[in-house]
């Protein structure tokens, strides 16, 4: 038991959730958006600033599990300075990492990100690493979808 | 372990011989992450006896036909079969008449069957429904659905501290202008067992029609729909040891014959004509297309099987596990049980919360150990929402646990907390 439960609750993920990062106010926000996990009420709530289409700040908040609020937490970590661009390559990336379509995470600068990967023997937890990855993806293309009109 | 068990068996008065019941169920021998499975999620769906796996496979290896339409011998033998659970599930609950028995695919359907075919042509602005704030889901976003379209209103029995409903306030709530009283048996959630009969008497005094989701209750305890005097009763055979995929709707005769059908198809007919149809007699009016028949006799065989138990029996020791887990919850002072407490009769479930570590987590723990527990929300966001609580973890029994299971819950709830929290 404790080996499996060791890998999916790394040191990093609890000290994570135990302490979320980005768990601030932005003030007056371009982005805001909210994610539910209707399977389990996870929420988690999101808001950012844009300087062009860099993400200047953000804030995420979640009410969940472990593992979904480290998720939400390392997102905040990773997103901030990059471009929506980028970010939307990272989410990709961490999904098709998490539902094993790859095997490995691209070198470049994915953070704690790795650390996810206990989830995969629990495949129904997977969505809970995915929620604030998922919620940040549907709330950049409301806004692009917005910002088209 | 059988020995603790026979003990407390005699304790409540019964001969149950837990050891020998769970020879039948030949998943509870299997491991889970190399751990022996301890099912505790029967709230959710339950374990099949080898007698309905065996049913199912007759069915199909010796009796599969069409029903209601084949000349043939297997098209007689298949429609014996399906008319012979109809006559069977409507002796288990109380119906006076088979024929006030419809098969559907499940609790949700049953419900939705009465929201299309009953609700929506008898309900106008004005009306009232009434619910309960503890409904599942199944009986809750039917009527939001039937209120849009109807302009009904619709009006919730409120859900008191302890877990029980506010009766006091009834008379307030299902008034002269109330159509329909639909309320759940008992909690998924918080394991009350409901007044049906009080309610149902107070809804019938006002012209309400009443609806009872019994998913929670059928497979737990003797219901008698006939005493109860409900209008309509709906379960699932899934939660009562049987087939997924079939349920039932209880319906009083002179409702049922009112109703207009449900789905539209073969087998539901009369006569059919290119510009018209008439339907069928109930309760086939409301059977259109090809019905779940291995379904029906699979649950024909768990009724044989409950009842060569004993509904009584089965409520009694279920009453005393849930007695069990909830000492040996409410003893831990970091776990908080919901619903009401143990002085109160309640189903075979108990909800709690840890402070600190979310259900999932807690689920995620347990199903390391083998110990299958269910986490979220039940299927009830709004109880869990006035409740403060965005979800728990819950812990539910049937006949084939044991007390050594509920001891493995604990300790494995001890070692969660050890893990998330130390």
């Amino acid at each position: 038991m404790t080996n499996i439960m060791n890998e999916m609750y790394r040191d990093i993920i609890m000290e994570h959730y135990r302490d979320p990062r980005g768990r601030k106010h932005v003030t007056s926000p371009d982005i805001t958006n909210e994610g539910h996990n209707p399977l389990c009420g996870d929420e988690v709530e999101l808001a950012i600033s844009l300087d062009g289409d860099r993400i200047n700040e953000l804030g995420i908040h979640c009410v969940g599990c472990a593992i979904s609020t480290a998720s939400g937490s390392i997102l905040s970590e990773l997103v901030e300075g990059k471009t929506i661009d980028e970010i939307k390559r990272i989410a990709e990336h961490v999904k098709a990492y998490l539902t094993g379509e790859i095997d490995e995470l691209p070198d470049d600068d994915m953070g704690d990100l790795e650390v996810l990967q206990g989830v995969k023997q629990f495949p129904v937890r997977i969505k809970c690493a995915l929620l604030a990855w998922t919620t940040l993806i549907e709330s950049i293309e409301h806004w692009e979808h917005d910002k088209k009109k | 372990m059988s020995s603790s068990i026979n003990t407390y068996a005699r304790d409540i008065g019964i001969e149950f011989d837990v050891t020998d019941i769970r020879r039948h169920f030949p998943i509870l021998n299997r491991t889970v992450r190399g751990n022996q499975l301890v099912y505790l999620d029967n709230a959710a769906t339950t374990q099949k006896p080898n007698q309905v796996i065996e049913a199912l496979t007759n069915y199909y290896t010796e009796n599969n036909a069409n029903v209601h339409r084949g000349i043939h011998a297997l098209a007689e033998e298949a429609t014996q079969a399906y008319e012979k659970a109809r006559v069977k599930i409507s002796e288990f609950i109380g119906s006076k008449k088979s024929s006030q028995i419809v098969f559907t695919r499940g609790a949700t359907e049953s419900i939705n069957l009465i929201a299309y075919s009953w609700a929506l042509n008898n309900l106008s602005p004005g009306d009232r429904i009434v619910l309960t704030e503890m409904e599942h889901h199944a009986n809750l976003v039917p009527w939001l659905k039937v209120a849009k379209d109807t302009g009904a209103e619709l009006k919730y029995i409120p859900v008191l501290p302890n877990g029980l409903l506010d009766l006091d306030s009834i008379h307030k709530i299902i008034t002269p202008q109330t159509k329909l009283v639909s309320l759940v048996h008992v909690s998924n959630v918080l394991g009350t067992i409901n007044q049906i009969e009080e309610i149902t008497r107070i809804a019938h005094e006002n012209g309400a029609v009443v609806l009872v989701d019994g998913a929670q209750a059928v497979p737990h305890m003797s219901v008698d729909v006939n005493a109860l005097d409900v209008d309509f009763y709906a379960f699932s055979s899934h939660k009562m040891i049987g087939p997924t995929g079939i349920g039932v709707l209880y319906g009083k005769s002179h409702l049922l014959e009112e109703m207009e059908p449900f789905n539209f198809g073969g087998e539901m007919i009369r006569e059919v004509r290119y510009d018209h149809a008439s339907w069928a007699d109930v309760p086939h009016k409301f059977e259109a297309g090809t019905p779940n028949i291995a379904g029906a006799v699979g649950l024909h065989a768990a009724v044989d099987f409950l009842q060569s138990i004993g509904m009584k029996n089965i409520h009694a020791y279920e009453s005393e596990l849930v007695r069990y887990a909830m000492e040996r919850l409410e003893a831990i002072e970091w776990i908080k049980v919901l619903g009401p407490d143990r002085s109160i009769q309640r189903g075979g479930m108990t909800s709690f919360i840890i402070d600190g570590i979310h259900p999932h987590d807690i689920a995620t723990f347990l199903d390391s150990l083998g110990i299958a527990v269910r986490a979220g929300h039940h299927c009830a966001q709004p109880l869990h929402r006035k409740l403060g609580i965005p979800s728990t973890t819950r812990a539910s029994f049937y006949l084939y646990n044991t007390k050594t299971e509920i001891d493995a819950l604990i300790d494995g709830l001890e070692q969660t907390r050890r893990f998330f929290l130390s």
